[in-house]
């Protein structure tokens, strides 16, 4: 008889050690989707895991791509952690970082063709205002009216879709464009463009500000009286109303510093890597970000970690897309599965497993 | 803008056809709620039940096998919910998501050589003499024979949960699973049993979108009806009645914006394609406003017998 024994304390050791088992029976059982596709798993897996860092074919372009593509996930992912600790669950930063790109671009665009330096800070305070308010929508519905949050950011994020195919098509297309949809593009006007900040490693802007939001959340968390009422409101919520922490307060604090770091994560990739509003600038990083939140067990540096990952299974993906014709739903699969294995083994962390006969207490 | 070229009887028509897989799909998710689990999946399981129902339909020719195949692909995937969440404890919200994201990367790759085929759909219900009715015999007696299963199914639910001992163990177990497991009812068996049948309504929904709605198989098809089936679920605190009228109203929604894009109602087409989320969103506003709570009591809480 096998069961299961709660721990008194959460085990440290496997809180740690359930990632790693869970990228280790994605890789395994991915090896096992490979080989049903008629596909060399070896190869594959070697192909998203390993290439993309150390083939000397295509690292060069390929390396600096990680920290593209990990930036807005680490981003966001950082904002959702900060709300999943306290039991706020914001499941549409999608449509946050849509709007926070849809804001700021048009502010940016509203001042074309200005060659003032002062024009990126503008966007960005209307890009990080954008994602913002998109997530006080739920926040005061939630605080007013008691509705669920889940579902109010998620259909948001269609409204949001909606208004962004608007946007492209209407009211901030490209009048050069000859009537396609989309909007100026960012590289050809220098005041607005998100540039790499040094040569061939991908870093822009964007990443730099990953890297003070974990920053910035460590010590939120660790160091801050806020951080300790998000964390009391999140495992003991009646304690916390004991404790004198407003409920109204931190919904409205977890849901607006999540818009805002989606917001930005969204002008900053609109502006930089996408280079123009279009329909499809966005590539589902508010929908991946739930999965480097939890991959990164809500802390701040295990986000960063699990950032850096998931943009490996990204740029290894399309690697193994164009290597192996290896079909591109895979990898969201892939990721999928991460996401499930790492559930599932995360039982380890509280609880103990027993084989053999119950005690009788 | 041209009103008159919308006829009352094919909207009231189509509003049946275009409300079916949400209603099946949110009559299967409230049986789970009521048995005290959150399962956050329903999207994921619902286009796994379209892409699947659909290359069975095209492979054999038959639609109703289509719809078998869909229902149990997607109770198979529930099970995996159902497994996590019931015997390793993971947190409901988020292994709901992660069956979603499983879901939608699932679909997207089981279906992509199906894509730009047509499918088998299913053919009219003959009703005889009630289909020769003038008006309501094409408004309610001219459909094929699951959106008569759909209405078949919310009142067996109602009739399941409200007369049955079966349903008052599920409620029982949704309410106070503690107590329900001292009275010696097998907590996990039955929620398991609950979130089953979940998936295998959610993946009938599905197919009703690839197979009758739209006949064809597109990525993404499902477009959020999955969560909208969740809101229904809450818009209908938890009763089979309500969720019939919340899936018909929203299925009117549905039909009325694409009508009036047809007719060339002088909006903007974004917000008439956005208007079912927002109404979605307004619709929850009211019924949180109103405090009608029906939620069972230990909806979303992870059960383990020792504590």
């Amino acid at each position: 008889m096998i069961a299961l024994e709660k721990r008194p304390q959460p085990s440290r050791l496997w809180s740690v050690t359930t990632p790693i088992v869970a990228v280790v029976l994605t890789m395994l059982s991915g090896g096992l989707m490979f080989a049903a596709l008629g596909i060399d798993p070896a190869a594959a897996i070697r192909t998203i895991f390993w290439d993309p860092l150390f083939n000397e074919q295509f690292a060069g372009f390929t390396r600096p791509q990680l920290l593209v593509k990990a930036g807005p996930l680490i981003l966001i992912a950082i904002g959702l952690s900060v709300g999943f600790r306290a039991g706020i669950w914001n499941i549409g930063a999608e449509g946050q970082y849509i709007m926070g790109a849809i804001c700021g671009a048009g502010a940016g665009l509203a001042l074309y063709p200005s060659d003032s330096a002062l024009i990126y800070p503008v966007m960005l305070v209307a890009g990080a205002l954008g994602g913002w308010a998109w997530a006080m929508i739920p926040a005061i519905l939630k605080t007013r009216f008691g509705t669920n949050e889940i579902l109010v950011s998620l259909m948001l994020v269609y409204v949001a879709e909606n208004v962004l195919a608007a946007a492209a098509s209407g009211f901030l297309r490209n009048p050069e464009g000859r009537g396609f949809p989309g909007s100026r593009n960012f590289r050809d006007w220098p005041n607005a463009y998100n540039p790499e900040l040094i040569d061939g490693t991908g870093m822009h802007f964007g990443v730099v500000a990953a890297f003070v939001a974990v920053i910035g959340a460590y010590v939120l968390m660790t160091r801050h009286i806020q951080g300790y009422h998000i964390r009391l409101a999140g495992e003991a919520p009646r304690a916390a109303r004991f404790a004198g922490v407003s409920a109204t307060r931190m919904v409205l604090f977890c849901l607006g510093m999540s818009g805002l770091l989606a917001g930005l994560a969204g002008l900053f990739e609109v502006t930089g890597p996408a280079g123009q509003l279009n329909i499809d600038f966005n590539s589902g990083y508010g929908f991946t970000a739930i999965i480097v939140a939890f991959l990164g067990r809500l802390h701040p540096v295990g986000i960063l970690l699990a950032g850096l990952l998931m943009a490996l299974t990204y740029i290894g993906g399309e690697l193994a897309q164009l290597m192996l014709g290896v079909p591109g739903a895979s990898i969201q699969l892939f990721q999928g599965m991460l996401l499930f294995f790492l559930l599932g083994v995360d039982m380890l962390t509280n609880f103990r497993i027993r084989i053999g006969k119950r005690e009788v207490a | 803008m041209d009103l008159g070229s919308i006829s009352p009887t094919l909207l009231i028509a189509s509003i049946m056809i275009s409300a079916t897989p949400i209603l099946l799909a949110a009559i299967g998710e409230m049986v789970v709620e009521k048995s005290g689990v959150l399962n956050l999946g329903v999207e994921g399981m619902m286009i796994t039940g379209a892409v699947v129902g659909f290359a069975v339909a095209v492979s054999t020719g038959s639609p109703g096998l289509g719809f078998l195949a869909a229902a149990a692909a997607a109770a198979m995937l529930s099970l995996s919910f159902g497994i996590l969440t019931q015997f390793f404890l993971s947190n409901q919200v988020a292994t709901g998501l992660g069956l979603t994201l499983v879901g939608l990367g699932l679909s997207a790759l089981i279906g992509k050589p199906y894509e730009g085929m047509k499918s088998p759909t299913l053919p009219k219900l003959d009703l005889g003499p009630l289909s020769d009715l003038p008006v309501l015999g094409r408004m309610l007696f001219s459909h094929d024979l699951m959106v008569y299963c759909s209405l078949a199914m919310v009142a067996a639910v109602w009739a399941f949960l409200k007369y049955t001992r079966a349903g008052l163990i599920l409620r029982a177990v949704g309410e106070s699973h503690d107590s329900a497991h001292a009275l010696g009812y097998r907590v996990v068996r039955i929620r398991l049993l609950a979130i089953f049948f979940g998936g295998a309504c959610a993946g009938l929904g599905g197919a009703y979108l690839s197979l009758v709605r739209v006949p064809q198989w597109t990525e993404g098809m499902t477009a959020g009806a999955g969560w909208i089936a969740l809101a229904i679920v809450v818009f209908a605190s938890w009763r089979a009645g309500r969720v019939l009228v919340g899936a018909y109203l929203f299925g009117g929604v549905t039909v009325l914006q694409l009508n009036l894009q047809a007719a060339g109602a002088n909006v903007p087409v974004a917000l008439l394609s956005a208007s079912p989320y927002l109404i979605t969103i307004l619709v929850l506003v009211i019924i949180s406003a109103r405090g009608a709570h029906g939620a069972p009591a230990s909806l979303g809480r992870a059960f383990h017998a020792s504590n």
